[in-house]
């Protein structure tokens, strides 16, 4: 095969710069790629430069303990507060139990068979249900055909039933990550399955458990459709307490809804915003409070 | 209790005191199934509630499916009254649309950037900053599109183009509601393409945009897929940012294309209806639940559709 | 606790003639195990007497953990493993299908390879057992008798409360067998109870297994001969094999079974002779 000098000379072998144009394609792209990742977290800034700027005026003691009014220097969150408060409470009252119970069963017991997986089929494609259609189940079922009424018990087991599939998942996690041979030792000194689980297993994995169901409330805080459609009203003037659950009631979320959806300006704005302020600020402390548990978990083993 | 076999047989059968633990067990069976009665809850009242509507005379099912327009509170013997889901379909479909429009480039292009590209010190301030705004409640965010992102685009496109309430506000805060969705989920699938193939690439020569969107997306494509199809899930069943920031009328032309016009989710009817409270048996109450469990079924199958669509696409990786 | 007697605690250690004549726990005749369809034991019979050590020993892949794990059925934790043949334990059959495996394993309790306490107090490790078989006993007794008889006492007397994890890795290992001791069992399984530790810890443990042997039926495995050889009366060795008609898997084959001392300075078979001699394996 024989070829002239002249024909093999195309590149200088040695020249081990890259091309220019490849090396501005690669900019771009790089580029390209940090303006869609940039944008995402710029969203977020604006929006919360833009709450706390427009909401702290309108913060203050009297913002939290009053109630709402037609006037807005008058309007406070304090019945949404306290009905979320006891949203809250009823609603770990009640996916505690049913969601640990549920996640032992699943995680310990359950044998390994066809319904096993369709029982966890069915909890994992309740996630992808939209929350209004729990509002819709609550309406009908709670407020209807049980006769609770628009009531804080409807607005809760409502909640419950939707953050309960998170819950066990969360619970099931962190009862798989207590070691085999915690179990093994029970077992060999003559517990019963139910005994280990309920004695070393379930003590092991409660810091995680907790951290999970705090997690889980702390969305649930947040949840306006569920709430709104199974009856919960913005214009209340009146405390909410978890031990009169028959009661009307209100949530931080659904004032938030019904101010923005005010004409007034002031409404819309400012005192959307304080309102905001307020239920970032409980859905901060509640996060904080679970990834402090689950350090100190963490440095206990 | 000594073992010494001084006499007779040592009983190895159980004692009586597991009799309790059965119905221990059962109890905690009973929680597990919370989970299948909610399930069986959610479609027979959807069904049941919905079937109630067209019992009502003058209320027809073929209609709810073929009729252009949705105008359901007036009396249903009226000339007047309308009960084609269209528009709401169609509205739903436009703002899904947008946000889809919105939501994958800047969301794909985070996963790739962060799992390819960023720094570690970068990645560290980046992904929880996605965690959060994946955290911020719908409420919040229907606030930030009807009063920062409305006057946006108001004042870009001007007013007359643009009006308050319009599908272009609520898609993008849509849109950006999902974004950390499918970035993480593609993140994580990203990641866990095994290095070996990134290296074998790099190691041919590949630079490093050849080897992220050559080599590691299409490797990730069966959790890309996934990530989108589940951030377009959420999209449809958003019901917050719609029904602050896009109206409650649903168009009147259809196809409704226009992003710059007013619309009404099915979503957001839902919410409007429930407002009213509506008495039980009327149009507007059973209304309600047609248009949610039309809502379920189509989410439905979109979950089924993506676990198709996924376990195809890892068959063939 | 309450059972043993002072007098029958404070015998004294028996001669090799009055081991001789012990009695039978275990009759063992052709037990084979399988995980699935793949062979782990094939056809193994003998017997374990009251009272003394017998140890398992062969190269890895010989199944003798598998063997262990039947006598207390911990093999039934493991959904496709499946036990043929007979196990007797004092005339009655193990794996009968009214036998409750809860009971079995009150009775024989196990030692693991990686000392595993719970992660509690010193003090509730050793409760444990006692509270789920509601045993009526005063705990804090059986607290210290267990941790004297597992030879721990004098090193965590003062710290009962603390956490189980704040000992060393021989002193856990103890804590897990004055555990096992605390239900009063008959037997104690040990699965390599030393393979995790250090030299002093392992003598110190051995000693323990010596002591134990008085009141208690102690079976073993373990990998490492000089220490079956020190501490055992009865050795069985397994060997690992591959044949074609069990499906080319390698499962496990009892080769001898007898008295340690002759075992180790006369043995029968050849394959024997050479694990011992360290020919293989």
């Amino acid at each position: 095969m024989a070829t002239t000098t002249q024909e093999r000379r195309v590149t200088p072998v040695h020249d081990l710069r890259s091309s220019r144009r490849r090396a501005v394609t690669e900019q771009m792209t790089r580029a390209v790629l940090l303006i869609a990742t940039a944008l995402s977290v710029i969203v977020l800034a604006t929006l919360l430069i833009d709450i706390l700027r427009d909401g702290a005026g309108r913060l203050s003691l009297d913002f939290l303990t009053s109630y709402v009014s037609r006037f807005p220097e008058e309007t406070g969150i304090r019945a949404g507060l306290t009905g979320t408060l006891s949203l809250m409470a009823l609603v770990a009252l009640m996916t505690f139990p049913i969601g640990v119970a549920g996640a032992m069963y699943l995680e310990e017991f359950a044998p390994d068979n066809r319904f096993t997986r369709l029982l966890e089929a069915n909890i994992n494609n309740l996630a992808g249900v939209p929350s209004v259609i729990y509002g819709l189940l609550g309406l009908s079922v709670f407020v209807y055909i049980l006769g609770f009424g628009r009531s804080l018990l409807s607005g809760a087991l409502t909640l419950t039933l939707l953050v309960l599939p998170v819950i066990i998942v969360a619970a099931r996690e962190a009862l798989r990550s207590v070691p085999r041979e915690i179990r093994d030792g029970g077992l060999a000194l003559g517990a019963t399955p139910l005994q280990v689980a309920a004695r070393q297993t379930l003590p092991a994995a409660m810091p995680g458990i907790l951290t999970g169901m705090i997690l889980s409330l702390s969305r649930a805080i947040g949840e306006t459709a569920p709430i709104l459609v199974a009856g919960a009203i913005a214009f209340r003037r009146a405390d909410n307490e978890p031990w009169y659950p028959l009661e009307a009631y209100t949530a931080v979320p659904i004032h938030i809804f019904d101010f923005v959806k005010r004409p007034q300006q002031e409404f819309q704005i400012e005192v959307a915003s304080a309102a905001i302020i307020v239920l970032l600020a409980l859905l901060l402390l509640m996060n904080s409070g679970a990834i402090v548990l689950r350090n100190r978990y963490s440095r206990n083993r | 209790m000594s073992a010494e076999p001084t006499s007779g047989r040592i009983s190895l059968t159980a004692r009586r005191k597991r009799y309790g633990e059965r119905t221990v067990l059962a109890v905690l069976w009973l929680c597990a199934a919370v989970s299948v009665f909610t399930t069986v809850g959610i479609v027979g009242v959807l069904f049941f509630e919905a079937f109630q509507l067209f019992r009502i005379p003058g209320v027809s099912i073929v209609e709810f499916f073929t009729d252009s327009a949705w105008r359901p509170f007036t009396d249903p013997s009226s000339d007047l009254f309308r009960i084609g889901v269209w528009p709401l379909l169609n509205s739903t479909l436009l703002i899904t649309a947008i946000a889809l429009l919105v939501a994958v480039p800047l969301g794909l292009g985070s996963a790739v950037y962060l799992s390819e590209y960023a720094s570690p010190r970068v990645r560290k301030t980046v992904k929880p900053a996605l965690e959060v705004l994946a955290g911020v409640p719908t409420v919040v965010l229907g606030f930030f599109a009807l009063t920062f992102m409305t006057p946006l685009l108001r004042s870009v496109f001007g007013t007359d183009v643009v009006p308050i309430f319009n599908a272009a506000s609520a898609g993008i805060v849509v849109g950006i509601l999902i974004v950390p969705t499918i970035a993480s989920i593609s993140e994580d699938a990203m990641s866990a393409v095994p290095r070996a193939l990134r290296e074998g690439a790099y190691g041919l020569g590949a630079s490093r945009r050849h080897v992220a969107l050559r080599v590691v997306f299409p490797a990730a494509l069966s959790g890309i897929v996934s990530a989108v199809i589940l951030g377009f899930g959420r999209a449809i069943g958003e019901t917050l940012i719609v029904s602050l920031a896009a109206g409650n009328l649903p168009p009147g032309d259809l196809p409704a294309l226009n992003p710059f016009q007013q619309v009404q989710t099915m979503t957001a009817y839902i919410v409007q209806a429930v407002g009213g409270e509506s008495p039980r048996g009327s149009v507007t109450f059973q209304s309600i639940f047609a248009v949610g469990a039309l809502l379920f079924v189509v989410t439905f199958a979109i979950n089924i559709v993506a676990q198709r669509i996924v376990r195809r696409f890892r068959e063939e990786y | 606790m309450n059972q043993r007697t002072s007098a029958q605690l404070s015998e004294a250690p028996a001669t090799g003639q009055e081991k001789a004549g012990r009695s039978v726990v275990f009759d063992v005749r052709d037990v084979s195990v399988h995980y699935g369809s793949a062979p782990a034991l094939v056809d193994v019979s003998l017997q374990i007497r009251r009272r003394e050590i017998t140890a398992f020993i062969g190269p890895s892949g010989c199944g003798k953990s598998t063997f262990i794990r039947c006598f207390n059925r911990t093999n039934d934790l493991i959904p496709s493993a499946r036990v043929t043949g007979t196990i007797e334990y004092h005339g009655q059959d193990l794996y009968a299908k009214d036998v409750d495996p809860v009971e079995v394993r009150r009775r024989i309790g196990m030692v693991f390879q990686k000392p595993n306490p719970f992660p509690k107090s010193i003090y509730d490790n050793i409760t444990f057992g006692p509270k789920v078989n509601g045993m009526k006993v005063d705990l804090d007794e059986v607290v210290e008798t267990s941790l004297k008889r597992a030879a721990l006492w004098d090193e965590v007397k003062n710290k009962l409360k603390d956490s189980a994890y704040s000992l060393s890795g021989g002193q856990q290992q103890r804590l897990c067998i004055a555990r096992a001791l605390a239900v009063d069992p008959e037997v104690i399984l040990m699965d390599e109870p030393c393979s995790a530790l250090d030299p002093i810890a392992t003598s110190k443990i051995e000693d323990l297994m010596r002591q134990l042997e008085d009141d208690y039926t102690i079976v073993i495995v373990t990998h490492n001969m000089q220490q079956a050889a020190r501490v055992s009366d009865r050795t069985a060795f397994f060997t690992a094999e591959v044949e074609s008609d069990h499906g080319d898997h390698r499962f496990g084959r009892l080769v001898e079974y007898g008295d340690t001392a002759t075992m180790f300075s006369n043995p029968t078979d050849r394959r024997t002779e050479d694990y011992i001699s360290g020919r293989f394996g």
